[in-house]
């Protein structure tokens, strides 16, 4: 039932071409797109739980290769459980996980599940806003490996967070947020009850001794509101005043605690005009725009938890010829590590034994991974995919290039150009007019009336109150952040939307953002009697035992048919070795031929080097040629709709990788960008970017690795990927949670519209204030006039600002027909 | 209108009992997670039995 060009089951992705994997669910066979997402689909199905793939809203992460059962080996030590973990009662133990790849609360429900059928699970709790997941597990029942090894299965990569006091806090502070925020909420209700008939009471007369009953009810109200929930807003400015900057916290809190002061004075003195509505809103819409900030931010996570994921916990040492294992923090140089196939480096050094072949598109960007013979450098948080090595430990814990690119980061970051916020600034100056215009009012009516010099400068103080100035910014911003995440775009800095729509330059990192960043099988080409299915399942087994970055290509797509004998590598050629009695080769063009006896004909004609970036492999036995394989990183389908709608938005898009430059080619030339450059190191990248800057340029970066952590810092707008890695989403502004760019230009069209949106409420809020200012200083304002026109003005920049999140309803990957009949059925 | 001298203080009072009661549902981490819960009710059929012996996830179940 796979019908033509159906995309994975599992996740979405189109299938390589000739290639007919199905996955058997539920009695039906469903088309995927390799063995990772097969194998998870079959076990998230046979586990009952295939309810998963009815009530996801987002296509799942694409399963890059096979769960690998020795991966959680380690987490079954019991010294780094007990670091890891934090006792419970009855000795039951408790760890903080952090789950790549979940993103809709179907993902989480899958993750719960599948964890809650485990025996020996007390209990599991699995937060979707912040992708973590908290398990009670009795260690007698069950291993922390086997539970990890679980949430691999279901496609879920489990990464244990050893810092859970900060997961603590984040939840803490979340909680304290929200509780100010309902204290600002409930006030501003019970105040606005009061405010009305005080309205009404002005117009037709209300008895005096009511009205000043409802001046000190709405005044005992709005004190908890301007001391509990506006607390932020004051530490926030008394910060930033000590180190001498205006930050919106300044005017924000002096609009509160001139006009609460002011409110208050007259409740009490029974005269003038109480503006306690205005203060308990100005604090509850300004305190959910930091609440629906904060837990985005707190989603994106934090540099240590990054690190954590990168660098292991654990590494094995020798010592006088015994090899054991140690915690990463206890190495020192001049340790001699061994490093097995598969392992992630501990620390940096220098190879004394061993051929390998490690992976450092963590550091790089390169996809192909670098042969490692003795003497070469070996980084921490490098992944060897060769040979076991031996390793003498040159630089651990702060001098390692790892720690090297976090400083950089760090560096990036402090330098970061701030485009000064155009509200900001508006409201420090009119409010340095205010309180000069202020000042000079008091004088002229001190030397005029001095009884009236107070109440007038009040006047002038509370009808010009900066609230309607304040809120024009926050306002259209929250509803623009609130907007964007209904599209899965989350805005973890809100300055960003500003500086997004000034944006002029995009500059591309090709891997993980143009392309998927994974290379794999794209077309199967067979010759003779073999199906398509037929080779990639032989090339599967043959490269089973390999380490070569291809080799991990058939793993995701090729089936592994039984297990291949005789093996032999032949370093730079390719394959060889039996299979149920069969002699195959894999490898190079001459190498997969030489097995052949005699020459057939109709042999295909060899297929020149294009110097496209494609690789190409063969497959062949005695009688010659079977198969050729075409891998590619695949560009994304969307990238080049969003290149030239970008384009049309008036943004040129560049390319800048740390790739090989003819990859970066062919990719350039498919998604329809003109500039790009190759073989980029991070800080060449960012000086790219400087040099762009420094043109006047205001720079959109998308970037999803290590090495793109840098540039994205230094880059005015950071646009980070959501499958990429954590650093990458830490240093970002913007994350494309559903991992897609097609609504990037879309995002980029909002941002104008906030922009247009909050220059109109400037204007607007703007222009009442200039015109009440000479009344009130004259003292022709009414009481009444005066209030009406100041929640009005408010009232007018709210709406304004609700404009934007209206039109952008959430759009969804449409259902896939099949799964819901498999379902169903 | 007398009355609101007694309405206005009663209704603060279910103010704060409301506050109280949101404060004590937040420290209670009633908030912390808004959206899985809702999933739970899909499945109330299948509880996780704390006395399962076997490890492994139960067989496939033929979906209705």
């Amino acid at each position: 039932m796979s019908a033509a060009g159906a995309p994975c089951f599992h996740c979405g992705e189109p299938i390589p071409r000739g290639l007919a994997l199905h996955a058997r669910i539920a009695g039906h066979d469903q088309p995927v797109c390799c063995h990772g997402c097969k194998a998870v689909a079959e076990f998230i199905t046979g586990a009952g739980l295939g309810d998963y793939y009815r009530y996801r809203d987002t296509s799942s992460n694409r399963a890059d290769e096979q769960p690998r059962p020795d991966r959680w080996a380690a987490y079954d030590r019991p010294e780094l459980v007990e670091r890891l973990t934090r006792p419970e009662p009855n000795g039951a133990r408790s760890i903080i996980v952090l789950l790549e790849g979940l993103r809709c609360a179907a993902c989480s429900w899958l993750a719960d599940k599948a964890l809650s059928l485990q025996s020996g699970v007390l209990d599991v709790s699995v937060n979707p806003a912040t992708a973590r997941a908290r398990i009670v597990w009795d260690p007698a029942k069950v291993r922390l490996g086997d539970l990890l090894r679980v949430l691999e299965h279901v496609g879920l990569r489990p990464h244990p967070l050893a810092g859970e006091p900060s997961e603590q806090m984040a939840l803490l502070e979340r909680r304290d947020a929200l509780k100010r925020l309902a204290v600002a909420g409930f006030g501003n209700m019970q105040v606005m009850m009061f405010a009305v008939p005080l309205y009404f009471g002005e117009a037709t007369g209300m008895d005096p001794a009511m009205r000043e009953y409802m001046r000190l009810v709405s005044m005992l109200v709005s004190i908890p509101v301007a001391l509990y929930s506006g607390w932020p807003f004051y530490r926030g400015a008394w910060v930033a005043l000590r180190s001498r900057a205006i930050s919106m916290d300044v005017p924000v809190s002096l609009g509160i605690i001139l006009a609460f002061v002011a409110s208050v004075w007259n409740a009490l003195s029974g005269q003038g005009e109480v503006y306690f509505d205005s203060v308990t809103m100005f604090v509850f819409f300004l305190g959910l725009g930091r609440y629906v900030e904060m837990i985005a931010r707190h989603r994106a996570g934090s540099v240590a938890d990054a690190l954590a994921r990168l660098a292991p916990a654990t590494a094995r040492r020798v010592r006088s010829g015994v090899a054991e294992d140690v915690q990463a923090v206890e190495l020192a140089v001049g340790d001699e590590l061994v490093v097995r196939s598969g392992e992630v480096l501990a620390a940096d050094g220098l190879v004394i034994e061993g051929e390998g072949r490690v992976d450092e598109s963590m550091l790089t960007g390169e996809s192909a991974a670098v042969a490692k013979p003795p003497g070469a450098r070996v980084h921490q948080g490098t992944h060897n995919l060769g040979a076991p090595l031996r390793v003498r430990v040159t630089a651990v814990a702060g001098n390692t290039v790892l720690s090297g690119i976090v400083a950089l980061l760090e560096r990036a970051q402090a330098e970061r150009p701030r485009l000064a916020r155009a509200a900001d600034r508006a409201a420090a100056w009119f409010l340095s007019r205010i309180l000069v215009g202020a000042a000079v009012v008091f004088a002229v009516w001190w030397y005029v009336d001095p009884s009236r010099a107070f109440s007038a400068t009040l006047a002038v103080l509370v009808v010009t109150c900066p609230c309607a100035l304040s809120l024009a910014t926050p306002t259209a911003l929250a509803a623009a952040t609130a907007a964007l995440a209904r599209r899965g775009i989350l805005v973890a800095h809100t300055d960003a939307i500003e500086a997004l729509s000034k944006a002029t330059h995009v500059l591309w990192d090709k891997t993980g953002t143009l392309t998927r960043g994974l290379v794999r099988v794209e077309d199967v080409q067979t010759f003779g009697e073999v199906t398509a299915a037929q080779a990639m399942s032989w090339a599967g087994a043959l490269e089973q035992l390999s380490e070569h970055p291809i080799a991990r290509a058939f793993a995701a797509s090729g089936a592994p048919a039984g297990q291949a004998s005789e093996v032999e590598v032949h370093a730079g050629q390719g394959i060889d070795g039996r299979l149920g009695g069969r002699r195959l080769r894999i490898g190079t063009r001459e190498f997969a031929v030489a097995l052949r006896s005699a020459t057939p004909a109709g042999e295909p004609a060899p297929v020149p080097a294009d110097g496209s970036g494609e690789s190409r492999v063969y497959l062949g036995d005695d009688s010659g040629l079977l198969a050729a394989f075409r891998l590619t990183d695949p560009l994304r389908p969307e990238a080049q709709d969003c290149v030239a709608n970008l384009a049309a938005l008036g943004l040129p898009s560049e390319i800048v990788s740390g790739d090989e430059a003819s990859a970066v080619a062919r990719i350039a030339a498919r998604s329809g960008i003109e500039r790009h450059a190759a073989r980029l190191a991070p800080q060449d990248k960012l000086a790219r970017l400087k040099a762009l800057q420094a043109g006047g340029a205001v720079v959109v970066a998308v970037g999803d690795g290590i090495n793109d952590a840098p540039l994205l810092r230094g880059a005015d707008v950071a646009i980070a990927m959501g499958r990429g890695s954590a650093l990458a989403q830490n240093s970002a502004d913007l994350i494309l949670v559903r991992d897609s760019l097609e609504d990037l230009p879309h995002t980029i069209d909002l941002a104008r519209r906030t922009q247009r949106v909050v220059r109109q409420n400037l204007a607007w809020s703007i222009a009442y204030n200039l015109a009440a200012l000479p009344l009130a200083a004259l003292g022709y304002v009414p009481p009444w006039l005066a209030a009406i026109g100041m929640s009005l003005s408010s009232v007018v920049v709210v709406f304004n600002a609700m404009r934007l999140s209206r039109g952008s309803t959430p759009r969804r990957r449409p259902p896939w027909p099949a799964a819901r009949e498999a379902e169903v059925a | 209108m007398e009355i609101l001298y007694v309405m206005i203080p009663l209704g603060l009072v279910l103010v704060a009992f409301g506050l109280w009661a949101f404060f004590w549902a937040t420290g209670n981490g009633q908030f912390d997670d808004l959206d899985s819960p809702g999933w739970s009710v899909l499945d109330d059929d299948r509880l996780p039995g704390p006395a399962r012996e076997d490890s492994d996830p139960r067989p496939p179940e033929q979906p209705k």
